[in-house]
């Protein structure tokens, strides 16, 4: 990190961090994105629609979630290990930040409707709850295969009065689900807003949806300063599109703390993507040797894309953050690892990050470092998917 | 004046509106055939659909096509090769989106459209902001880059797009994807705040399905643009001689 520069700022006024990001949506979609742009800024701005978001974070999302220090496991590996709990907020992950400042800006805006996407089926159910809490309408475009291998989601977001639409096309997986959404909003974006659910996408929402989750980053720092710690010398996030690790990292952004992203081998647009354009923006993407973008392998249907967001291609190209990858193999380890020393289950997602403490602990990360895991989701949803491979290999 | 602008707005000059059929490239192995067959049916000028594997304002018929075009290997490359084997007078302009031009290289994809007959470009989903670098690759090769106005654009953006565009101006008909057909919907009041600020050639495209439809649109406008009805017939197993006969059909409809 060279001291000079300052990082997770706004983007330039065209939404680019570095050669990163812009705006690369079809001209039906401008006028929303600029609509949307400009709501935004003048929000976030307003301190009653900051403190409604608050008040709206507490009272209903369980906000503040704790930081636990992780005893036993620390112990075990010689580190000093804190997890951010996002884990215990409403919905079972941190997807509810983003989504609780969208809706308020959908309703600032006079929209009545939202749209979004799923993989996992956490930002679908997040959304499903926002948009009951706030009377507003809601469907979410979730590929096929992710409403199998994730059909309790999908009840969920039901029983929460979304209507969950199977994408059909493509890889039926989230990517998809992305392009379906897109599609979507042409036809209705007078009365509907997309809650995007990860820090990718056109302007403004890299941007956007990275300050709404920025508030577990700002909380962290202020609990481990409560506890102690000055500045951990590691934070550490699992990464698909990006959204938990760029509100995490937006907390130390600009410390000496080594920022480290853990993305799925199968979905690794970091390690093994090139610069591309898909989904609105120009990130690092999967993609053959034509340009046509290649399906993500993962065990977690939330990793299970082939992109990054904008603003963590940049902090890779900058070298202000790292990213490594975890294959399936490691996570179920991972997760069994923390629900037997800790009494917590993570999330598929979640347990990449814990997957790669485990591996590099006195290798990459020294002997008695401070390390933030960003506990971004538990594992409920999951139980049934690691019973079956549980029980696969015995 | 790119090449592509000068020709259309000779044919406007001429009295005839403008018909261009959409066909996605390499969806079957004798594709360039329909494309001599729309020619010969009266097809002013050929929208060529470079396959992407995620396209995001496509509908189905033509998210099938590409996905059927990719399955049988075809790519910018091999596209361009098919076509050196089409003998026609009409332009050819190429739509596909960004991510194809931005992995070949900006520069080296506006060469090998001019070196392949393509003298135009259609990105749906490059706007105006992010267009610069494209629009300097086609400069130094002779093709026009066709933006798009949509129902939605406010009148400022509506004049930036039409100062842009070269060779015509694409005026989506409906909010929507392609292949949702309906009547010419917003077209007409598209067209005319076009004008208002702009005599390029303005034509009309998704949502056409119909020869009624193209004929309205066409009185309205500089022209049309079909292409879902026309590549579900493909998908249909149609051959050269289907194809003759439906853009025969829109060409009789238009002229009337």
């Amino acid at each position: 990190m060279t001291d000079s520069k300052v990082f997770m700022t706004p983007p330039d006024e065209r939404g680019h961090f570095g050669t990163f990001g812009g705006r690369f949506v079809p001209e039906a979609l401008m006028p929303a994105c600029l609509e949307l742009e400009t709501a935004f800024v003048e929000a976030w701005s307003d301190s009653h629609f900051t403190d409604e978001y608050r008040k709206v974070l507490h009272e209903f999302g369980g906000r503040p979630t704790p930081v636990t220090p992780l005893h036993r496991l620390s112990e075990q590996l010689g580190l000093r290990i804190f997890a951010k709990r996002e884990d215990l907020a409403h919905t079972g992950s941190h997807k509810i930040n983003n989504v609780i400042g969208q809706t308020l800006l959908t309703k600032r805006m006079g929209k009545t409707r939202v749209i979004a996407e799923t993989g996992a089926g956490q930002h679908g159910v997040a959304t499903a709850t926002a948009a009951a809490r706030m009377g507003l309408e809601c469907t979410v475009y979730m590929g096929e295969i992710d409403t199998e291998r994730q059909a309790l989601n999908v009840f969920r977001m039901e029983l929460l009065g979304a209507t969950v639409v199977p994408v059909t096309s493509g890889s039926r997986t989230l990517k998809d689900a992305v392009n379906e959404a897109m599609r979507e909003w042409v036809t209705c974006v007078q009365d509907t807003h997309y809650c995007l659910g990860s820090v990718m996408g056109p302007h403004p929402f890299p941007w956007m949806v990275r300050e709404m989750q920025s508030i577990i980053g700002t909380e962290a720092s202020q609990q481990l300063q409560q506890l102690g710690v000055e500045e951990p010398d590691l934070v550490v996030a699992c990464v698909g599109g990006g959204s938990n690790a760029a509100g995490v990292f937006a907390g130390f952004a600009n410390s000496s703390t080594r920022l480290i992203g853990i993305e799925a081998a199968g979905g690794s647009a970091v390690g093994k993507g090139s610069p591309g354009v898909l989904h609105g923006m120009r990130s690092l993407l999967l993609q053959d040797e034509f340009g046509q973008i290649e399906e993500a392998f993962s065990i977690s249907a939330g990793l299970d894309y082939p992109g990054i967001g904008p603003e963590h291609a940049y902090l890779a190209a900058s070298g202000r953050a790292e990213y490594f990858a975890i294959g399936d193999e490691d996570v179920i380890n991972a997760l069994q690892v923390l629900s037997l020393t800790e009494g917590i289950i993570p999330a598929l997602e979640t347990a990449h990050a814990v997957a790669w403490i485990l591996q590099e602990a006195g290798k990459q990360i020294p002997l008695g470092s401070t390390v933030l895991l960003n506990l971004s989701g538990r594992g409920d949803k999951d139980v049934a998917q690691v019973r079956e491979i549980l029980r696969a290999q015995s | 004046m790119k090449s592509l602008e000068t020709y259309l707005r000779a044919l406007r000059a001429s009295g005839r509106k403008a018909l261009v059929p959409y066909f996605v490239a390499g969806v079957t192995p004798h594709w360039v055939q329909h494309v001599e067959a729309a020619v010969h049916a009266g097809a002013d000028a050929i929208e060529i659909g470079i396959p992407f594997s995620d396209p995001m304002m496509d509908g189905v018929v033509i998210q099938e096509a590409a996905l059927r075009a990719l399955q049988a290997g075809t790519t910018f490359d091999s596209l361009c090769t098919d076509l050196a084997k089409l003998s026609t007078s009409v332009p050819l302009v190429a739509m596909t989106y960004f991510n194809i031009f931005h992995h070949y290289g900006l520069e080296r994809s506006a060469g090998k459209l001019q070196s392949s007959g393509m003298s135009g470009a259609i990105v749906p989903d490059l706007p105006l902001e992010e267009a610069d670098q494209w629009r300097s690759a086609c400069a130094a090769h002779d093709v026009a880059n066709i933006f798009l106005v949509a129902p939605s654009s406010p009148a400022d953006r509506i004049s930036s797009i039409a100062k842009a565009t070269e060779g015509f101006c694409y005026a989506s008909a409906r909010m929507a994807v392609t292949g949702k057909s309906n009547n010419t919907g917003e077209g007409a009041r598209v067209v005319s705040e076009i004008r208002a600020v702009s005599d390029v050639p303005t034509y009309i495209g998704i949502g056409i399905s119909t020869p009624e439809q193209a004929r309205a649109a066409s009185s309205v406008s500089d022209g049309v643009i079909v292409g879902s009805a026309l590549v579900q017939i493909i998908l249909n197993g149609g051959g050269a001689d289907d194809v003759e006969s439906f853009v025969g059909g829109f060409r009789r409809a238009i002229d009337e």
